[in-house]
């Protein structure tokens, strides 16, 4: 269960709203289903008490909202997950948004759940999902009301959640976490341990979905070009077309060179994906290898600090041992 | 009406199949290189082969549109050889194939497409495909949460379609609508048998009184279609309706309906492929011409999308609607904002919640 509830975030957004401290709120707005929340600016107490809404499906991270947000008027008041204030602080170091113009209230979070994992357990026909401590009820057309335990339906970047701590606020709501010990490499190394074949199998069945719709991108806190090169048909490189498997991979490895050592891991990109790629497996294996090459290295535990790639420093290593070391690990020629 | 108990669907399935390439919705859990995320991406159509186990889901992650109108597909090429240029027509005659258990609503989709592309001038890569596909539909026995077919007009409990079919706990009932479906019928007499024409009518009351109790039955179209284009387009609601949108095109890309593409060239060295894509009004170098383009801002980038469902293409369509009430865009939009939340903010009292 989230230990802040709706109210506790209501009366503070409304609290701040008539102190004047901001003049917008950025909240989720509900929607029809419980799980079809809608991120959304809120400017009044009318708008809030309608409307606001919080609950186990409140995933969207909007750190990447304040780049527009800021460039209105007056202060905007934003509520952070643990995972969200990464990508705050990442895009703080990469001058994307006003830090003026934000104010920052840190939310404890006890993780979200993932509604396509509910329904591949009951079905299509959910109308609703409530949680009750530990458990979820799920409101279903044919079977009634099911009890499914809250924990073994959350998604699965909060399963492996990498910190409980915030890491910016102005104000933080309820106790504050820590860094957590996570799981979060385990799958990184089991492709690891994969034959170049086999993963390169693995890689092919997964991208072979990708619609190329480009919503990993489009939500990517670390992907805030004005035109992505992509999408631009000035570039050479603009295109919408899927034409083979080759350019989905070259998309998708491409903008994980680009963000890496950017990337927080906020998990945002597989949570979008309308074909369920878990595109979170490429970005940790760059996090791990930046880890095992340079030293432990967190995107965004703090504003200003050099990424590993873009700071030389006497000691790197050498690219021979980087991949000499790819034997030591695994994944070696079949 | 013919109908072939459930224990032979797979004979019946072969039978369909020796006639034309078949087609059939199946889950990515079933190929054993497919794993866990394919599962949950969802349903995807398949060639049948002997013994594929079919997908209990209710509907596939991607439209069948794919079939008739592909994400890429290639128009002709181009070759110079000093001055001489040559072209090449790609086009070849499509192989004859059978789509099996389409949704009313995907059924419908194609008559939108239809409208388009058939009309003058014909879009002769998409008739090529259409004129050899044979639609098998399949009545909704279990609809889901988002789905509001019947906004539009659509009846899941009696789809248009080639051949029609309904399933109980034993049989699966099959009648024909069109010749092609007759074709088809006779061609798998031997593994069906004759039943009452009101043999599959239970299953129609079920599917009703199912469709009756949808979260979404109330909502109408009545407010939308053509000749409204000044009461919607103004509304001050566009800007914090689009205000989350993160103009990605995903809702465009599983959307059954949406046929908008761009054309490009690819060269690929020796030659230059002409191809065509599809495109999304969400993005901001559609449509773009030389002037730059002709929506800058993406509140209308996003306008566009709703507009061209509800009232643009009625107005050209006899009042068809372009929404034909999947859901698809309720369950992939990141943002969970879609053409139902649209509707209700602006489709007037009719749709307040
Ligand atoms: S969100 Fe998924 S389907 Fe869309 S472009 Fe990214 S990987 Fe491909
Ligand atoms: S690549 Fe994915 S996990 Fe990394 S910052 Fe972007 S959205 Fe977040
Ligand atoms: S409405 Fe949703 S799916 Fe469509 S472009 Fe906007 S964010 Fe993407
Ligand atoms: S707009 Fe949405 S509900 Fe309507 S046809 Fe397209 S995907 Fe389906
Ligand atoms: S929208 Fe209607 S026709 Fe389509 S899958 Fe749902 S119930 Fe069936």
């Amino acid at each position: 269960m989230q230990t802040v509830t709706r109210d506790l975030l209501l009366q503070k957004a409304c609290e701040l709203l008539d102190a004047g401290t901001v003049n917008r709120v950025y909240g989720w707005q509900k929607g029809q289903f419980d799980y079809d929340v809608t991120p959304a600016v809120f400017s009044s107490r009318e708008e809030l008490e309608k409307d606001f809404v919080y609950n186990d499906f409140c995933g969207a991270n909007f750190s990447k909202y304040l780049i527009k947000e800021t460039a209105g008027e007056g202060k905007i008041l934003v509520f952070l997950k643990p995972c969200d204030t990464y990508s705050f602080n990442q895009l703080l170091t990469e001058h994307r948004f006003d830090r003026e113009k934000v104010y920052a209230v840190g939310i404890p979070c006890d993780g979200m759940a993932d509604i396509r994992l509910i329904e591949e357990e009951v079905g299509e026909g959910v109308t609703g999902v409530e949680t009750d401590g530990d458990k979820l009820i799920v409101h279903t057309l044919y079977d009634g009301d099911v009890k499914l335990n809250r924990a073994d339906y959350l998604a699965e970047r909060c399963r492996v959640c990498k910190s409980k701590k915030h890491v910016a606020y102005d104000e933080l709501l309820g106790e504050d976490g820590d860094v957590v010990d996570s799981a979060r490499f385990d799958e990184v190394a089991k492709l690891e341990a994969m034959t170049p074949d086999e993963r390169f199998a693995f890689w092919q069945n997964e991208l072979s979905r990708c619609i190329r719709c480009n919503a990993c991108r489009d939500v990517c806190p670390a992907c805030t070009c004005e035109k992505c090169v992509f999408g631009n048909p000035k570039s050479g490189v603009e295109n919408k077309a899927v034409s083979d498997s080759f350019e989905e991979k070259m998309f998708h490895i491409i903008r994980a060179f680009h963000v890496a050592g950017r990337c927080t891991d906020c998990g945002e990109c597989s949570r979008v994906c309308p074909q369920h790629i878990p595109l979170h497996l490429l970005n940790r294996k760059f996090i791990k290898d930046i880890d095992a090459f340079y030293g432990e290295y967190q995107a965004g535990a703090e504003v200003g600090s050099r990424a590993p790639l873009v700071d030389y420093t006497e000691g790197d290593m050498e690219p021979g041992e980087a991949v000499a070391s790819v034997d030591e690990r695994g994944g070696k020629d079949a | 009406m013919r109908k072939c108990a459930l224990a032979n669907k797979n004979a019946l399935l072969a039978a369909m199949a020796k006639t034309a390439k078949l087609y059939v919705p199946v889950d990515g859990a079933d190929e054993k290189s497919r794993d866990v995320n394919s599962r949950l991406a969802g349903a995807y159509y398949a060639e049948w082969k002997d013994g594929t186990q079919l997908s209990k889901k209710l509907n596939t992650t991607r439209s069948p549109k794919d079939f008739f109108f592909p994400q890429t597909e290639n128009m002709m090429t181009f070759k110079m050889t000093g001055k001489k240029l040559e072209i090449f027509d790609t086009r070849r005659e499509h192989e004859d194939f059978i789509l099996f258990g389409v949704r009313a609503c995907d059924v419908r989709s194609f008559t939108v497409l239809d409208n388009v592309f058939l009309s003058d001038p014909v879009d002769s890569y998409y008739a090529n495909r259409r004129a050899h596909g044979i639609i098998v539909s399949m009545a909704c026995n279990k609809p889901a949460g988002t789905c509001f077919c019947r906004t539009f007009g659509i009846d899941a409990a009696d789809p248009e379609g080639d051949v029609i079919c309904w399933e109980d706990d034993a049989y699966i009932y099959l009648t024909a609508k069109t010749e092609k479906g007759e074709g088809l019928l006779n061609a798998v007499a031997d593994v069906t048998e004759d039943c009452a024409d009101d043999a599959a009518d239970a299953v129609k009351a079920t599917v009703n009184e199912r469709l009756d109790k949808l979260p979404l039955a109330d909502l109408k179209s009545d407010a939308f279609g053509g000749g409204k284009t000044d009461t919607f387009f103004n509304d001050p609601a566009w800007n914090e309706l689009s205000e989350a949108c993160l103009g990605c095109g995903t809702c465009t890309f599983v959307c059954p309906t949406c046929q908008c593409y761009d054309i490009k060239d690819f060269n690929t060295g020796r030659e230059v492929i002409r191809f065509r894509c599809w495109d999304s009004c969400m993005y901001s170098d559609f449509t773009m011409m030389a002037h730059g383009t002709n929506r800058p801002n993406h509140m209308q980038r996003f306008r566009q999308r709703f507009m061209h469902k509800l009232v643009y293409y009625p107005e050209n369509n006899g009042g068809l609607f372009s929404c034909v009430g999947c859901g698809r865009c309720l369950s992939r939009c990141p943002i969970s904002m879609n053409i139902v939340k649209v509707m209700k903010k602006l489709g007037g009292n009719e749709n307040a919640e």
